[in-house]
């Protein structure tokens, strides 16, 4: 019995327990006409007989599978020959895989045993050995598995449907458990994120080992390549950030620049102006530009925007690199356009209708009515929508790749060629690498600054969103 | 409401809507007419809110628009400053003219005219700004004053006529969402006679207030009429019959009759009146 099948037979029995908690309620009441006599509805009883089955069996699966690999190995470890086990972890990791792969080949047990015998290399008789010993024991921890499972569902039930009686408090403790679970999913994606930042913050305190942390923050060179033989003429690598940041702020600058006017009389117009059929088209056609790929911009940006600035710049005597942060920024911006016009322009249409009629009432235009009432009552939004499309543009990698390019320069020409954090991050980490060269690691700084970077952006959205509402409320 | 025996003497509600309307009794017309309103017809997409209503609305005098929920009142006053203008599907036809003057021809600025007939609305609401702030809005887009010693007479005396002034001399900076429903409902008023209108339509301004608030409204009202022509929507006979000298009662979307008030609730001569207004009906 693999694990699906197991969790099959486990919702199953979820199921079954529903329906014998509820007619055991009954039971306990009587008889169906005696039911008023349960403080609780007899539903309730089934809920929390249920929950009661699945649950614990439920966790207990989850934590027997992740730890189960883990264990069978050390098991197996131990039966394996001494020399094999002095291995170093490198070649001694390359034997189990060769194992495992053994083990879980289509080759049946009898034919493995057959060649185990047959087999007159010590050593190969020795990995067929090893390959059976695995799969016997994946075979008892499957056994274990299932009756475990099954077994403590079954009594849990058991225990809880003897503690039955007519005023047992069914609902309140379903509805603990209900919270418990709610508790636990809010828990995880805090966790997730700890967990997150936690990896990341070790990694970069390997990497600010080797590379002090104000080179990293305050130096101006940035060129991770470091020389793999001594007689190499590689990079000297170094690692200041400055140009990585000032080329993501360049960018994102461009395509603010661009999004926040352009988006901001988008949702004006959308709202205000436009009529009701026309919206109804525009808007959705505005979300489709949220959805192309940002390859795709990636694309456009290199192919079609960067030639056009740079004939254009030459034309008028300016030397523009091929691959320019104006061409990034100003993709980047349209790429955002929509992020800032649709959640602004829920912000202004959630402006009470009664300020505009009174600004209106009063002889105001439209257009006084926008700028003098609705806009700074829908501040707080349109200040969150900024943020989100600033973060966004922080973290967004692909156009930059393909339109910015690859080059560290500190510089604050938006006609020159950048590059950001992001770019660099993924510059770092593809390829074959070890994770414990001061190359590699120094992604995860990277990451470490970009997050602190957007958290910061957010506490003080937050900050500035508070400060109006107090205002004004 | 009713009481059996009337039930018994009254005709049935579905009667009573089948009571033909082509004419307006009592008088529509006014001597001295600030607005006058000819054959109005007003739509929703296909839905017609309102009937050929015509009537008078005097000068310096306060005529009060009564009927039950639904009849068109609001969708009447809004019409009079053109700001059904801001609703995409309504319609209006129809002669409506301010001094002798159609306020939906084409070469017509509704901003202008609505500078010259404000509106106070149901519920009060004030700018999420200062009190001040509130007060000059109009001020400022019209570019009524020069200066900032000009404007802030404007802010004062508006304040005094709207009988705020002393409850908030004090705290002008202070925003003006933190006031009271019936402070608030005034400072509704001194803005929008801030602009001096000629014209002010009030749609069931005293509505989410208080006996003692509404009393000082009414009282405001009565010393408003002095200088402006004033039109208020109201569910409350009682408020009609304090504030108003003349009353038109609506019904479903037609106007039934118009008159002075004090005859309006001694005599009705229509039948759809009488039962409103002595409670049978609506
Ligand atoms: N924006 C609108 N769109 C469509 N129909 C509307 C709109 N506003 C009002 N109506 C319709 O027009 C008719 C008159 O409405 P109106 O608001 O003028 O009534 P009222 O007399 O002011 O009622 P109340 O005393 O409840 O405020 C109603 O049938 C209403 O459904
Ligand atoms: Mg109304």
């Amino acid at each position: 019995m693999n694990t699906s099948l197991l969790f099959i037979a486990l919702i199953s029995l979820t199921l079954f327990s529903y329906w014998f908690g509820l007619k055991r309620s009954l039971k306990v009441a009587g008889g169906a006409e005696h039911k008023k006599d349960l403080t609780c509805l007899p539903e309730q009883f089934g809920l929390l007989t249920a929950m009661v089955c699945g649950l614990p069996a439920l966790i207990t699966l989850l934590i027997f599978n992740s730890a189960e690999q883990l264990v069978i190995e050390q098991l197996l470890t131990t039966t394996l020959p001494a020399n094999i086990q002095s291995l170093s972890s490198i070649d001694f990791g390359l034997y189990l895989n060769n194992i495992r792969s053994l083990a879980s080949s289509e080759t049946t047990q009898a034919l493995l045993q057959g060649v185990a015998a047959q087999q007159n290399d010590i050593a190969l008789q020795g990995q067929f050995q090893a390959a059976l010993t695995l799969q016997e024991l994946n075979q008892q921890a499957v056994w274990l598995k299932t009756g475990l499972v099954l077994i403590i569902a079954v009594v849990s039930v058991i225990v809880l449907v003897r503690k039955f009686s007519l005023t047992y408090k069914a609902r309140q403790k379903s509805e603990a458990i209900v919270r418990a679970l709610l508790v636990a999913s809010s828990a995880i994606a805090i966790l997730t994120t700890l967990g997150i930042v936690v990896s990341v913050l070790f990694e970069s305190i390997q990497f600010f080992k080797s590379v002090s942390p104000a080179e990293f923050m305050f130096g101006t060179q940035w060129s991770p390549q470091t020389a793999m033989r001594s007689d190499q003429v590689g990079g000297s690598g170094s690692f200041g950030a400055v140009p990585l940041f000032a080329g993501t702020m360049l960018i994102t600058f461009i395509a603010m620049l661009l999004a926040v006017p352009v988006g901001l009389m988008i949702a004006i117009y959308l709202s205000q102006y436009a009529s009701t059929k026309l919206r109804s088209f525009a808007k959705p056609m505005l979300e489709v530009l949220a959805g192309i790929p940002t390859v795709v911009y990636g694309f456009f940006a290199a192919l079609t925007v960067a030639p056009v600035i740079r004939n254009l710049g030459e034309s008028f005597g300016l030397s523009v690199a091929s691959e320019s942060a104006l061409a990034a920024g100003l993709v980047m911006g349209t790429m955002i356009i929509p992020f800032v016009s649709s959640l602004s322009e829920d912000a202004i249409s959630a402006v009470p209708n009664a300020l505009k009629e009174a600004s209106l009432g009063m002889g105001a235009t439209k257009s006084e009515t926008v700028v003098k009432v609705l806009l700074p009552a829908a501040l707080p939004g349109i200040v969150g929508a900024i943020l989100l499309a600033i973060s966004r543009a922080i973290g967004e990698t692909m156009i930059v790749v393909m339109a910015a390019g690859m080059a560290a320069n500190l510089t604050a020409n938006p006609l020159d060629s950048v590059t950001t954090v992001t770019v660099q991050i993924v510059t770092l980490l593809t390829g074959d690498q070890e994770f414990d060269s001061p190359k590699t690691l120094a992604a995860f700084a990277l990451g470490l600054m970009l997050f602190i970077t957007t958290l910061g952006l957010n506490i003080l959205a937050l900050k500035v969103v508070r400060k109006y509402r107090e205002q004004y409320d | 409401m009713n009481t059996i025996d009337i039930k018994q003497n009254e005709p049935s509600q579905v009667e009573l809507n089948q009571v033909e309307l082509t004419q307006t009794v009592g008088n529509i017309y006014a001597d001295d007419a600030k607005m006058s309103i000819r054959n109005a017809n007003v739509h929703y997409g296909d839905k017609q809110a309102i009937h050929n209503v015509s009537l008078d609305l005097a000068k310096n005098q306060v005529t009060a628009l009564i009927g039950p929920s639904g009849c068109g009142k609001s969708t009447f006053l809004r019409c009079l400053n053109r700001m059904n203008d801001t609703i995409d599907i309504c319609r209006v036809t129809g002669q409506l003219m301010l001094d002798g003057e159609d306020i939906y021809a084409k070469e017509l600025d509704p901003v202008l005219l609505r500078a010259r007939v404000g509106m106070v609305f149901q519920k009060p609401n004030p700018f999420p700004k200062s009190i001040y702030d509130n007060v000059a809005y109009g001020a400022r887009i019209h570019g009524l004053t020069n200066n900032k010693t000009e404007l802030d007479e404007i802010v004062e005396t508006s304040l005094q006529k709207a009988g705020l002034f002393n409850e908030v001399k004090d705290r002008l900076k202070d925003p003006g969402t933190g006031l009271s429903g019936g402070q608030q409902q005034r400072l509704c008023i001194a803005r929008t006679i801030a602009v001096s209108p000629e014209v002010i339509l009030m749609d069931e301004p005293a509505s989410a207030l208080d006996p003692i608030a509404t009393a000082i409204i009414e009282e405001l009202i009565d010393e408003l009429k002095e200088k402006y022509t004033i039109a208020i929507v109201t569910h409350s006979m009682q408020q009609a019959a304090r504030v108003s000298q003349h009353t038109a009662y609506f019904h479903m979307g037609k106007l039934v009759e118009m008159g002075k008030t004090e005859d309006i609730f001694t005599r009705p001569s229509h039948k759809l009146t009488e039962n409103y207004i002595t409670g049978r009906f609506g």
